[in-house]
């Protein structure tokens, strides 16, 4: 795994992925990272949504995480944000749109589509679902975050404590 | 009312912030919230000795006819008298004993919302608020006895407080549910004024009376209270002595009014009261700790008022009433003087202690008043209870009445007896030694706290002790003072006519010549202190040990636990394979019986629309019988993946993007997750048995077969129209999107999603837990730098 100082005693040491994995991720992994936002927002007219977008960008993150040890990965490397804080804003954003009408006076998830009249497109009037699915999204992605960062550790461990778990 | 209960539930609050600023002082906020209830109680008090009594109500949950009903009648105010007259006095006393270091925000906010509870316990007319309010108490009760929670004793006793007193509460909600019902009303004063009648209605008063003898502690379920002593001292004055155990006793004389005429009714709980009350004297008689003696005390102190409570005459309500006042006012002297003795001597061991009395002699004099007024000596209020007592078991009728009255001077002699040899122990000189064995001398190896080695307690902790006994005298000397009171406690009762009058003297009645007898075979009874021990253990070294409760208890504890041990032994093998079978096959067999039993059409409708259909199906089918078949567990998840892209070939082919697009992502993922746990376990599975095969391949082949059936099932027993249509008409209008999948997920039935994203957030918590456990647990498996690094998640995002 992405070791940046080299092999550490006692570490298998890293097997590099091809080198046409290395780069075609580095040329895919925005363009992927960009559809699921692309998703995210067309969803409520088109085929996507927050769900959608979420695994969308959980495969990029993938990509990211299986190319890590490279050279792309090394360039892509940013402020990750930890599972838990995304988990967390996403859940608070969705739970955040269903309470507020109730708090202003509506009903819980309560949508803003009160004027049936208003244009779909009418920007605001698409704001508070769209608030929901971007709590969706970012829930899905927290979830990936969260297993690439548990299960994607410690290659050469067994968490089996026999080494066997079929009985 | 509801002034008075926000006051308590203010004031916890209040009284846990103030703490760690004033320190103990906090308690002398606090005691504003008893004391609103004296407040209550004194404005109430015309009225309700006139025999009106305060009701409130407000509607709680008006969907399941549940109200806050509260009715403050005569019973009621005896109770609040004690609850926060003698309260009010505690929580002073706790300003002067609480400890700096002890958990002080803890014990002033419980403590407080304890006192709430039992007002509330005492003011509820509707049994759901009486069983709220019950629990309640139990609830705080737990964390007060638990208080110094780094002591196992205490922890245990907490927790056998918290067991006994809930089984009880259990049975009691059932028992007042069901009574509720047979009533037809879930007002307590209702249901007493009409009381039903029937098998239903024995078997629910026979439920809600465990809940009050668990919580009185009447014999089989006493030992938690002198388990309990592990509280603090003035924690257990109230709760111990005071307000909460009374809590059954007072449910006994509430419900007594409607049914003490049922057969079993008197000999049920009278006999239970005695045995009781016998059992605690003879016990406490041989405490060497003080706290222990008084806690056996207040044992056998219970068991006589449910005895007198149970009896349910007109003048036996008179004497309880009597008995509850002077019992709480004299108990909690007792148990505040033994605090102030603990503060000052540093041990409460009677052996120890010698001669304090000449130490602090007002504490002494108060105590000495308060334990005679227990014992029952004249021109104290404790006389006057059992002069009543005594006149109403006499005045009855029946065979029963004299062989109650019998037990209860036999109780009563014992009581003089412990009486007497609490003031001796806490106070008198130890005796010289003699050659005669005494059981109470000072043990090998231990010295002695003469008077001169203590300290004089401050008047914080005298003055309450002093106060409750001037009331006992008080009351004592003038007892006609509580005529209206005890008249308006008696009214409910048949047979109460006129108003009782209380005095010191009514002549040599037969109760006057009991009464005479107790005292005289009391006074024997300290007279004979080391005879009378000695005897008590020859007794006790005969008796078996199966007799002792608190085996029992342990016993039924322990129990519990191996057979929980067995149970989740049997169920919760640790095997994947297995947990998997269960599931597969109780989601497929439950369904497929309840179709079994109902019958369904499983002629298939269309099955095929295309060919290409067949095609996709054949991979599907391909790639399951390889996962199946293969050794190797890579291939086995490329094969699982083949599988579900092939499904979501077949939602493509139905028209369903949205859907079919989950499928390929999720199938995606998944993939690459089972990759990277299988890069922890072996390349290939272990090689099965035949059996196992066998096995393996009938769950296979059900759980295949049933999902056919049920699919077929369920596309024929449609009966109403589908959903989707309307769905799909409202999408644009209501929903304002195109895409309708969209539009069910975040709008129609958003909440469900934010149902599912919570569950998300669940598993992946539970997971990164798990896993962080699995390798915690293993020492040596990384070094400290990597549990640094484990913080930071590996994957880098642009």
């Amino acid at each position: 795994m992405s070791t940046p100082a080299g092999p550490r005693p006692g570490t298998p040491s890293p097997r590099r992925p091809s080198v046409l994995f290395e780069v075609g991720t580095g040329l895919v992994l925005h363009a992927v990272l960009v559809t699921s936002l692309f998703f995210l927002f067309r969803g409520h007219n088109a085929p996507g949504g927050g769900f959608i977008a979420g695994l969308v960008a959980g495969t990029a993150l993938v990509l990211a995480y299986l190319a890590g040890d490279t050279s792309a990965g090394r360039r892509a490397a940013g402020a990750t944000p930890r599972p838990g804080v995304v988990l967390g804003v996403g859940l608070l954003l969705a739970a955040g749109t269903a309470v507020a009408p109730w708090l202003g006076g509506g009903q819980v998830l309560e949508s803003g589509y009160s004027h049936p009249h208003v244009p779909v497109l009418g920007g605001v009037s698409l704001a508070s679902v769209l608030i929901f699915d971007i709590g969706v999204y970012l829930v899905v992605v927290g979830l990936v975050l969260a297993v690439l960062s548990t299960l994607g550790e410690q290659a050469g461990t067994s968490l089996a404590p026999g080494g066997e778990e079929d009985r | 009312m509801l002034a008075v209960l926000a006051a308590h539930a203010g004031l916890a609050v209040l009284a846990g912030l103030l703490a760690p600023r004033l320190g103990p002082r906090a308690f002398y906020v606090a005691a504003l919230a008893p004391l609103s209830g004296v407040v209550l109680a004194l404005a109430a008090a015309p009225d309700v000795l006139a025999g009106r009594a305060w009701g409130r109500e407000v509607p709680w949950v008006p969907g399941l006819d549940l109200t806050v009903a509260l009715r403050l009648d005569a019973l009621s105010l005896l109770m609040l008298v004690l609850v926060s007259g003698v309260g009010t006095l505690i929580f002073l006393y706790c300003a002067s004993y609480a400890d700096r270091d002890s958990p002080l925000v803890r014990f002033a906010a419980t403590l407080t919302a304890f006192a709430g509870a039992m007002v509330g316990l005492v003011l509820a007319d509707d049994v759901i608020l009486l069983y709220v309010f019950w629990e309640a108490t139990t609830i705080t009760s737990y964390l007060l006895v638990g208080l110094s929670d780094e002591d196992r004793t205490a922890r245990r006793a907490a927790m056998q407080a918290l067991l006994i007193t809930t089984l009880g509460g259990l049975a009691m909600l059932l028992g007042l549910i069901v009574l509720a019902q047979q009533a037809g009303t879930t007002r307590l004063s209702e249901i007493v004024a009409e009381p039903p009648s029937g098998a239903l209605v024995t078997a629910a008063l026979l439920l809600v009376l465990l809940g009050a003898l668990t919580k009185s502690a009447q014999v089989p379920f006493h030992p938690w209270l002198p388990a309990a002593m592990a509280a603090p001292t003035p924690v257990s004055a109230y709760l111990h002595a005071a307000a909460m155990v009374k809590a059954g006793v007072y449910l006994v004389a509430r419900l007594a009014p409607g049914f003490a005429e049922l057969s079993w009714w008197r000999p049920l709980l009278v006999s239970v009261g005695i045995a009781t009350m016998l059992l605690g004297g003879w016990r406490s008689l041989r405490q060497h700790d003080l706290k222990s003696l008084m806690a056996y005390s207040t044992v056998s102190q219970l068991g006589f008022l449910t005895a007198v409570a149970a009896w349910g005459s007109a003048e036996s309500a008179v004497a309880a009433a009597l008995l509850l006042l002077a019992h709480g006012f004299a108990k909690a002297a007792l148990f505040l003087t033994v605090g102030a003795v603990d503060h000052a001597a540093h041990t409460r061991d009677l052996r120890l202690l010698d001669g304090l009395g000449r130490r602090m002699p007002v504490l002494a004099v108060a105590a000495t008043v308060a334990a005679l007024s227990l014992g029952g000596v004249p021109l104290l209020l404790g006389f006057i209870a059992k002069e009543e007592v005594y006149t109403a078991f006499a005045e009855a009728e029946g065979t029963f009445a004299t062989v109650a009255l019998a037990g209860l001077v036999l109780g009563s002699v014992l009581t003089l007896g412990y009486a007497g040899r609490f003031l001796w122990g806490a106070f008198a000189g130890r005796p010289q030694p003699s050659g005669a064995e005494d059981l109470d001398a000072v043990p090998a190896g231990e010295r002695a706290v003469a008077a001169q080695d203590v300290h004089a307690p401050g008047a914080g902790l005298v003055a309450p002790v002093v106060v409750l006994a001037a009331a006992a005298v008080a009351l004592g000397v003038l007892p006609a003072l509580l005529d209206p009171l005890v008249s308006a406690v008696a009214a409910p009762y048949p047979g109460a006519g006129e108003p009782v009058h209380l005095a010191l003297w009514h002549g040599v009645t037969p109760a006057l010549l009991l009464s005479v007898l107790t005292l005289a075979l009391g006074v024997a009874l300290v007279a004979a202190r080391r005879r009378w021990g000695l005897l008590q253990r020859s007794v006790g070294r005969v008796l078996p040990q199966a007799l002792d409760a608190d085996r029992t208890y342990d016993a039924a504890v322990y129990g519990l636990d191996s057979a929980a041990d067995v149970v989740t032994g049997r169920t919760q093998s640790g095997s994947l394979p297995r947990y998997l079978g269960v599931i597969a096959l109780s989601a497929t067999l439950l369904p497929l019986g309840g179709l079994a039993l109902r019958g369904a059409d499983l002629a298939p409708g269309v099955i095929v629309d295309r060919p290409v259909q067949i095609g996709v199906g054949v991979v599907i089918a391909l790639a399951a019988l390889a996962a199946a078949r293969t050794s190797s567990r890579f291939a086995a998840v490329l094969m699982l993946g083949g599988v579900g892209y092939g499904v979501a070939a077949l939602y493509v082919l139905q028209g369903a993007p949205d859907l079919a697009l989950t499928q390929f992502l999720v199938e995606t993922l998944s993939v690459v997750i089972f990759l990277l746990v299988l890069r922890l376990l072996p390349r290939r599975f272990p090689v099965q048995t035949r059996r196992s095969r066998l096995r393996r391949a009938a769950v296979a082949v059900t759980v295949g077969v049933g999902m056919t059936v049920l699919t077929l099932a369920a596309t024929s027993v449609r009966v109403r129209p589908s959903v989707a249509e309307e769905f799909v008409a409202r999408s644009k209008p209501e929903g304002g999107g195109l895409n309708v999948v969209n539009v069910i997920l975040v709008d129609f039935r958003g909440l469900d999603t934010l149902g599912e994203i919570t569950v998300v957030l669940i598993a992946a918590l539970g997971m990164s837990s798990l896993v962080l456990t699995l390798r915690r647990g293993r020492p040596g498996a990384d070094g400290p730098h990597d549990a640094v690094r484990r913080e930071e998640p590996e994957v880098r995002a642009p």
